[in-house]
């Protein structure tokens, strides 16, 4: 028995050590383990640990506003209500969102967006689902809270524009960051991710971007697990973008865009003294309020689908045959040059030869003998026909290019065009044709190759009228700073010259002969101006034959377009003016009244210094 | 045995016993739970009534209950053995039919002042139940396969039970704690090699029933093993509770972040903070050093456990207080594999550690247990 109760204990005892052999086996992988994630990679982990502690959180700054010259603000940065989910407080984040749907508008594509942002999102991120929203949609979502899981209501700035379509043009939109912004940065700012964040789209907004964004705040702050907010840690407070103040007039400017009224046109009002642009209007306009949530697709597809291109700036994007207002500077050409004298007669019969083929006047029965201030007055063709083939088409190009044409103007605006002053190695080059006489002649009279925009027809009146390189100044302040006068050094050009120029331009309005002479100032300044009516089309010989060559019997897509480009006083010019009304016919008819009632207007409106910009919103968070 | 054995005489009587009391196994024991109180005072961010103060009554009362089975002769609990089985299979089956369910399993008897979970006492009662077997039947006998027989049922029943609630955790721990006895008492190894071979195959059939009508584990219970073979397929999801533990583990670094200072609990990244994840917890406070003390400790009480078995001639004792070592060793042993990553997530609390009220006082009155055992050790 004793025997026995030995060897069983025995074995009892070598089995009890075999388990603790074991025991200690595991004890000793658990020590190992207990190094390896203790000691070995605790760097690693502890980075994680913060990671897990700290959240980066981005106060979006208040967004610079933008000020017309007298000091209004032409943009608001309206608190609005918007409405924060968070996926894991909601449950069924779809149901949630349509009940929500039935209390504040929320469309179906809203909450599609919504549900689709927040899966991308870990659970407990907060994912704004409505922006935009008044006083009473938060109370109605607050007293349905418990039917609303997961809502939160917060204050955001919405980017309004109390001027509506006035501005759009210039001022532009902001609107939410979408990927294709994104993706065309490198390194975007971290306020780009901040879903929702208002970028300027277009525009000023747009183009000064840098200067109206501001800076993001950073909260260094301590959440727990489900993301809530334990603790700010640090926090360096957002700075607010800075301010821009226009040199756009907001009266001439609604103006000009109600004198437009129905037509497809553009008008630009500079100060020949120094650059600024005091009105840049391009009808139609749209409201720019649409695009700032995101516009919808009907809303978008009807701008789209006007063939009056409202969401086209037409003063600085649309470049068009000068016509007739060209003529002025193939006249300055050819006195600088000596090619003609003011007082030389070139004969109009009503049409000229050149290379076996007949160019016209545009008065089928000639003018008779013409001067240049009378060819001016009369516009007659063949005077200035005669004018190009002497200088050649490199002359005329350079002094276009003096006059402020061919180049797009500096403007903080998008998509500002060069227009184009050709020449023969620009033929060559991309036509890949060789230059003709004929083409000298077209140019002469601002057809064929020519193009121009309003703001460079309006930069080459201001130049004309002042004799100094005026360059179109749009923004007053930006960057904290006031930009340089657009007033630019003188002409090289003989001032006599310039005066001929200018007593042609004077006559077209003043003189009973004139193009423009019902589009007289009503009041003792006068206007000096020049007329301009391009075609679009090549009358055909069919049309010819059938004898359709009224504009007015024209489909309205294929009628000339009606140019005016003018200054005032005509003795002391303050004012230039270009007009071009799209397919309005002729240019007395049609553009030159417009010009008149806006000059009208400027010369009414003493133009005074620029009104100070109210301190407290500079400096607003 | 004979009462008049001169053996017997060695054996401490009233008032006596005191000396013979293992006093290190009982400081040992204190620490490890004053450590336990120490961090769930942590981990409730400084809120003592929150779960430091019933756990310090509970520790108390479990020092008083092994107070009391300490100085009760080993043989009263020899025979109370067979009844403590019963008592805790009828629980279990209670259970079964009213018990509460809690995150998913039917685990508790609501008490009203505690729950009670009787699966915490089979893990004992199983114990106790096979020494009394093997401490019966004849030395020779033990690797009969008709002998092995009323082991492995004893084993099953409790183990079915537990699976069904379903508690696969504590299921293994039982099963393993079953063997662990039957491997001391002597059974040949080759049973245990075809037993581990058996286990295997079951555990593939268990893993290739998931989707099939005769599917054995519920699905949280497989999501959990798959997130243990790879925690990051899922980060913020079943795989969260692992990921995060062991940034906290790692994150407390040589000596650790500091007591209370802690971010990975105190912001509640950790799961089951106070219960099954304690450890992790107390790793990122008190760092490497810290937690290999803790690990130290727990095999210390191994230790005084094995030693004093071994001392121990009496097979009942003996087979027994090794029993709740290997249990206990299993404890902390799959407790800690699982936080730090190396096992999956089976919900197993950390002894004396985590907070809870069933597994504190059964503890207590294991090592009341292996008290008796040692004080009523026959002595030369």
């Amino acid at each position: 028995m004793s025997r026995d109760n030995d060897t069983t204990h025995s074995l009892m005892t070598r089995r009890a050590a075999l388990v603790g052999g074991a025991q200690i086996g595991v004890a000793g992988l658990l020590g190992w383990r207990m190094y390896d994630l203790g000691v070995r990679d605790s760097a690693q982990y502890r980075l994680l640990a913060e990671e897990n502690r700290v959240n980066i959180r981005l106060d979006p700054p208040a967004r610079g506003l933008i000020y017309d010259r007298s000091g209004n603000a032409l943009t608001l940065n309206k608190q609005v209500y918007t409405i924060e989910m968070v996926r894991e407080q909601a449950g069924d984040a779809e149901a949630v969102l349509q009940r929500l749907s039935k209390i504040i508008p929320l469309s179906d594509r809203d909450i599609e967006n919504a549900l689709k942002e927040m899966n991308k999102r870990r659970a407990f991120v907060p994912v704004t689902v409505a922006t935009g929203l008044e006083w009473e949609h938060i109370a109605a979502v607050s007293a349905n809270a418990p039917a609303l899981p997961g809502l939160t209501p917060k204050l955001a700035l919405n980017r309004q524009y109390p001027n509506g379509a006035d501005f759009a043009h210039i001022i532009g939109y902001v609107g939410p960051v979408s990927e294709n912004d994104l993706s065309k940065l490198d390194k975007p700012d971290p306020l780009l991710l901040i879903p929702r964040f208002q970028i300027g789209k277009n525009g000023v907004e747009a183009k000064l971007e840098n200067n109206l964004r501001g800076k993001a705040g950073v909260s260094q702050i301590e959440v727990n697990s489900v993301g809530r907010v334990m603790r700010e840690l640090n926090r360096d407070p957002s700075q607010s973008g800075q301010n821009v103040q226009l040199t756009v007039d907001p009266d001439i400017q609604r103006y000009a865009l109600q004198r437009m009224q129905g037509e497809s046109a553009a008008v630009v009002v500079l100060d020949v003294t120094n650059g600024d642009v005091i009105a840049l209007a391009s009808a139609p306009s749209f409201d720019p309020n649409k695009f700032v949530n995101g516009i919808s697709v009907p809303d978008w597809r009807a701008l789209n689908e006007n063939i009056y291109r409202p969401m086209a700036n037409k003063t600085v994007q649309g470049t068009y045959p000068p016509g007739s207002t060209f003529k002025m500077v193939v006249g300055l050409a050819g006195l600088e040059l000596g090619a003609i004298t003011p007082s030389e007669r070139i004969f109009c019969p009503g049409h000229m030869q050149i290379s076996n083929r007949r160019f016209h006047c545009w008065r089928r029965g000639g003018h008779g003998r013409m001067n240049l201030i009378g060819a001016l007055r009369e516009s007659c063709d063949v005077y200035f026909y005669e004018v190009a083939i002497r200088i050649g088409i490199e002359k005329i190009t350079e002094y276009a290019n003096a006059l402020g044409l061919g180049t797009a103007p500096d403007l903080p605006l998008p998509a500002v065009r060069n227009g184009l002053t050709p020449t023969k190695d620009w033929k060559r080059r991309v036509r890949k044709q060789e230059w003709f006489p004929g083409d000298t002649a077209n140019s002469g009279i601002g057809q064929g190759f020519v193009l121009a925009s309003p703001i460079q027809l309006a930069m080459m009146t201001a130049r004309l009228a002042s004799g100094t390189a005026v360059t179109p100044r749009l923004v007053n302040l930006a960057g904290g700073r006031i930009t340089d006068a657009g007033r630019g050094k003188a002409l090289p050009f003989n001032p006599e010259n310039l005066d001929i120029i200018r007593r042609g331009m004077y006559e077209v309005v003043n003189s009973d002969r004139g193009t423009a002479r019902g589009s007289a100032l009503r009041g003792n300044i006068k206007m000096s101006g020049k007329t301009g009516t391009s075609q679009v089309r090549i009358i055909t010989a069919q049309e010819r034959a059938q004898g359709v060559t009224r504009n007015e019997d024209l489909p309205w897509e294929r009628r000339d377009h009606a140019l005016f480009v003018g200054y005032a006083p005509h003795d002391d010019p303050k004012y230039a003016v270009s007009v071009i009304v799209e397919h309005g016919g002729g240019g007395s008819r049609a553009a030159a009244p417009i010009a008149r009632d806006v000059m009208e207007k400027v010369l009414a409106k003493e133009q005074g210094g620029y009104g100070t910009l109210p301190q407290g919103e500079r400096s607003q968070t | 045995m004979s009462l008049l054995s001169p053996q017997y005489d060695a054996i401490p009587t009233g008032g006596r016993k005191i000396f013979y009391f293992h006093w290190p196994l009982m400081l040992l024991v204190t620490a490890a739970a004053g450590i336990g109180i120490m961090m769930l005072f942590s981990v409730s961010g400084g809120d003592f009534a929150r779960w430091a103060e019933p756990q310090l009554t509970r520790f108390a009362m479990g020092f008083a209950l092994m107070f009391i089975i300490a100085f009760i002769p080993i043989a009263f609990w020899r025979n109370f053995s067979i009844v403590a089985y019963i008592l805790a299979l009828l629980l279990l089956i209670f259970v079964e039919v009213a018990g509460v369910q809690g995150k998913g399993a039917q685990r508790w008897i609501d008490l009203g002042f505690m729950r009670l979970q009787p699966s915490e006492f089979m893990k004992i009662t199983l114990v106790m139940i096979l020494a009394l077997y093997y401490s019966w039947l004849d030395p020779k006998r033990v690797s009969r396969p008709l002998w092995l027989l009323p082991p492995i049922i004893l084993i099953l029943i409790p183990v079915g039970l537990v699976v069904q609630q379903p508690d696969l955790g504590t299921a293994i721990l039982l099963g393993a704690g079953g063997a662990a006895v039957m491997l001391l008492a002597g059974v040949s190894l080759w049973y245990f090699g075809i037993g581990i071979a058996g286990v295997a195959g079951a555990v593939s059939f268990v893993i290739q029933s998931r989707g099939t009508p005769y599917q054995v584990l519920k699905d949280y219970q497989y999501r959990r093993i798959e997130t243990f073979i790879d925690p990051s397929s899922d980060p913020l999801g079943a795989g969260y509770h692992i990921t995060q533990s062991k940034i906290a583990l790692g994150s407390g670094g040589y000596s650790g972040r500091g007591f209370m200072e802690g971010t990975q609990s105190r912001l509640n990244f950790l799961p089951e903070k106070h219960t099954d994840f304690i450890f992790t917890t107390f790793a990122e406070e008190f760092g490497f050093l810290g937690s290999l003390s803790l690990l130290a400790i727990y095999m210390l009480i191994l230790a005084c456990i094995f030693v004093s078995a071994i001392s121990n001639h009496n097979r009942y004792a003996s087979l027994m207080t090794m029993g709740i070592g290997v249990a206990f060793f299993f404890y902390f042993a799959v407790n800690m594999l699982m936080v730090m990553g190396l096992a999956p997530v089976v919900g197993v609390p950390l002894p004396l550690v985590s907070f809870g009220g069933s597994a504190m006082l059964v503890l207590m009155g294991a090592f009341g247990l292996v008290q008796s055992a040692h004080i009523h050790k026959e002595r030369q």
